[in-house]
């Protein structure tokens, strides 16, 4: 998190898909701008274009035209084997169905990244299991995925996407397939990594969930059509502020 | 990533689903064996043809009377073989190539021992060479020698199978049998020699050709066969080709009018030898589409593995796998297979080996343990390659979708 600059800059990103008569426009030009330590809400209607984006800032498809630069890499001039570094490396993923492999444990699963990584078993091992403490999971190490209720899982994957210490947290709705009390658990987990400082782009289309950032950036038909910096009550807008007002 | 990494997921991804990967396995161990035990039966046919080789005794040539091929206008009759015959061949400055010469006179006795009487199916006449030139060995007393022949000696010498018919057991040096009536001392029992092929070599009784003459076959003798042994097996050609210009010589005939045959048995093995080859690698390409089988199921396996992993290969791919990452964990699956199935293979080869296969006692081809083994890794690097790649290509949004 050393780089200068925002984490992610994009301008006049377009994403296309099929051609000729059929090519549909999900994208039609999105330049935003987000800072180190911002905690963002993305929210559409369905069909709004806000999953595709969703897949471009995590690196999972490149833009059709436009420019993207994530922690000060040009996304566009990377081949195959660095977008899934820059993933590896920059990006964390919350995914809404969760997707932890079933047959592993709790550990297992968060260290995943870092065996891409490369990084050794006993340092892998410590690493998760500091993460997975800090979603409050430390007691729960080698259970596996359908031996957990819905909001530990998902907080297991935020575990996971912590674990390399990334640029970014992206969550596609991470709350989609969640009670309320599991949307509860995983929501006050991304609240306190937003307090320690991370940056957050979370996708949604529930207001609630919403509420609880910093910034909402509404998408419809492929275009930003509102950016607004909330204004919440208590020690959360404090510390908020303070990060917003000293981007790393 | 660590390639230690790649083994250690594999083998999760084996022992996932143990029923599937023990079939598969199970494909190329049954590839495996049947290649290391049906080359092992080959060769073991190979090494009993080769002992039966070495059985008959070296560089063996044999003289037999054939009527030629039918000439116009001649009547045609096989020759007769004579001491003339013999002592011409016996002529080493015309045969240098010719070590020994021993003549063999057939004929039909029923052999007499007190109250018992065995009829064994070759009674010879011959000399003391015939000792060295058939291969015998002496078990108890001892063979012919040319004082026996000279004195005409009234003395045999009898085989196992004839010990064991006419004496069942009890000691046979010294005792009288009866030759068809004619008295012979036993002065000699052959070690057993088993079978050539034909017929079995130790139902036998050999007395001095001078003395078979005398009291069994009668006067003038035509002999049956005559055993010439070549200087070595290098020279069996060429001693050969001597013993037909001697011979032309003496029964005054041409290639054409020959009037004899010379045989060279263990040119003949040879050829069932080479036989037994042709049909060892028949064995073998058998065994082989076996094996490809087997590895046509590892990719069979694979593909399915792969499609039903897509979400997996998805997870992997957003988290930071790399192509050659997931290319290197499927492959490492694919050879994992292959060589737990070549390991086990070559175990129940080895084992399938001990028993005796359609007469045959397989000998182990060291070659064909190193080659199927070998084989089954490469055919899981090779079957693994396309469903490895089709993981590896994967695109990450599509493979998440996937359910």
């Amino acid at each position: 998190m050393a780089e200068p600059g925002p984490v992610i800059r994009t301008s006049g990103v377009t994403k296309v898909y099929g051609g000729d008569q059929l090519a549909i426009h999900a994208l039609r030009g999105i330049s935003i701008v987000i800072q180190r330590g911002e905690y963002v809400a993305i929210v559409g209607a369905s069909g709004s274009g806000k999953s595709t984006l969703a897949h471009l800032l995590g690196c999972l498809d490149l833009p059709t035209s436009g420019r993207f630069v994530l922690d000060g890499v040009d996304v566009q001039r990377l081949d195959e084997d660095q977008l899934a570094q820059v993933r590896n490396r920059k990006i964390g993923f919350v995914f809404q169905s969760f997707n932890l492999l079933p047959q592993a444990t709790a550990a297992q699963n968060v260290e995943l990244p870092l065996v891409y990584a490369g990084v050794r078993r006993a340092e892998r091992r410590a690493r998760a299991l500091a993460a997975l403490a800090q979603v409050g999971l430390a007691d729960r190490v080698h259970h596996r995925p359908s031996q957990l209720s819905g909001g530990q899982v998902q907080r297991v994957a935020v575990a996971r996407a912590v674990v390399t210490d990334p640029a970014l947290i992206l969550a596609d709705e991470p709350t989609g397939n969640l009670d309320s009390e599991g949307s509860a658990e995983v929501l006050a987990v991304f609240q306190r990594l937003h307090a320690a400082g991370r940056t957050i782009v979370l996708i949604t289309h529930e207001a609630e969930v919403a509420q609880r950032s910093t910034r909402v950036l509404r998408i419809r038909d492929g275009l930003v059509v509102e950016d607004r910096r909330t204004v919440r009550p208590g020690a959360h807008a404090a510390r908020a502020a303070r990060a917003l007002g000293a981007p790393a | 990533m660590i390639p230690a990494e790649n083994v250690r997921i594999a083998l999760q991804g084996l022992t996932a689903n143990p029923l599937r990967s023990g079939l598969t396995i199970l494909g190329v161990l049954i590839g495996v064996a049947s290649v290391i035990v049906l080359v092992a039966v080959g060769t073991g046919s190979s090494a009993a043809i080769q002992a039966r080789i070495d059985g008959l005794g070296t560089n063996l040539l044999l003289v037999t009377p054939q009527p030629p091929a039918s000439v116009p206008g001649a009547i045609a009759a096989a020759a007769t073989l004579t001491p003339a015959d013999v002592a011409g061949l016996e002529n080493r400055r015309a045969n240098p190539d010719v070590a020994r010469v021993a003549p063999l006179l057939a004929c039909t006795v029923t052999a007499t021992w007190r109250s018992t009487s065995y009829s064994p199916s070759t009674c010879l006449g011959t000399t003391s060479a015939y000792e060295q030139i058939g291969n015998y060995h002496i078990a108890e007393g001892r063979f012919l020698t040319a004082q026996d022949e000279r004195s005409h000696a009234r003395v045999a010498v009898i085989g196992q199978t004839v010990l064991a018919q006419l004496f069942r057991g009890q000691n046979a040096i010294g005792q009288s049998i009866q030759l068809n009536g004619a008295t012979f001392q036993v002065i000699g029992v052959l070690r057993t020699k088993g079978t050539n092929g034909v017929q079995n070599q130790d139902d036998v009784v050999m007395a001095p050709l001078t003395a078979v003459e005398d009291a069994v076959s009668g006067y003038p003798s035509s002999y049956s066969r005559i055993a010439v042994e070549a200087a070595s097996t290098t020279r069996e050609n060429a001693a050969e080709a001597e013993i037909t210009s001697t011979l032309d010589t003496t029964h005054h005939v041409t290639s054409a009018t020959a009037n004899f045959q010379i045989l060279n048995q263990a040119t003949l093995l040879s050829a069932s030898s080479s036989t037994t080859q042709t049909f060892t690698t028949l064995l073998a390409a058998v065994a082989a589409i076996s094996l490809l089988v087997g590895g046509i199921g590892v990719m069979n396996i694979m593909l399915v593995t792969v499609t039903e992993r897509t979400r997996e290969i998805g997870i992997r791919k957003a988290v930071g796998a790399r192509r050659r990452d997931l290319l290197g964990q499927f492959l490492v699956e694919a050879v994992l297979l292959g060589a737990i199935g070549g390991l086990t293979g070559v175990a129940a080869g080895l084992v399938g080996s001990h028993f005796e296969i359609a007469g045959v006692t397989p000998v182990v081809a060291p070659y064909s343990v190193v080659l199927a083994f070998a084989v089954s890794v490469a055919v899981g690097c090779f079957f693994g390659l396309y469903p490895a790649s089709r993981a590896a290509g994967m695109q990450p949004i599509e493979a998440l979708r996937h359910d």
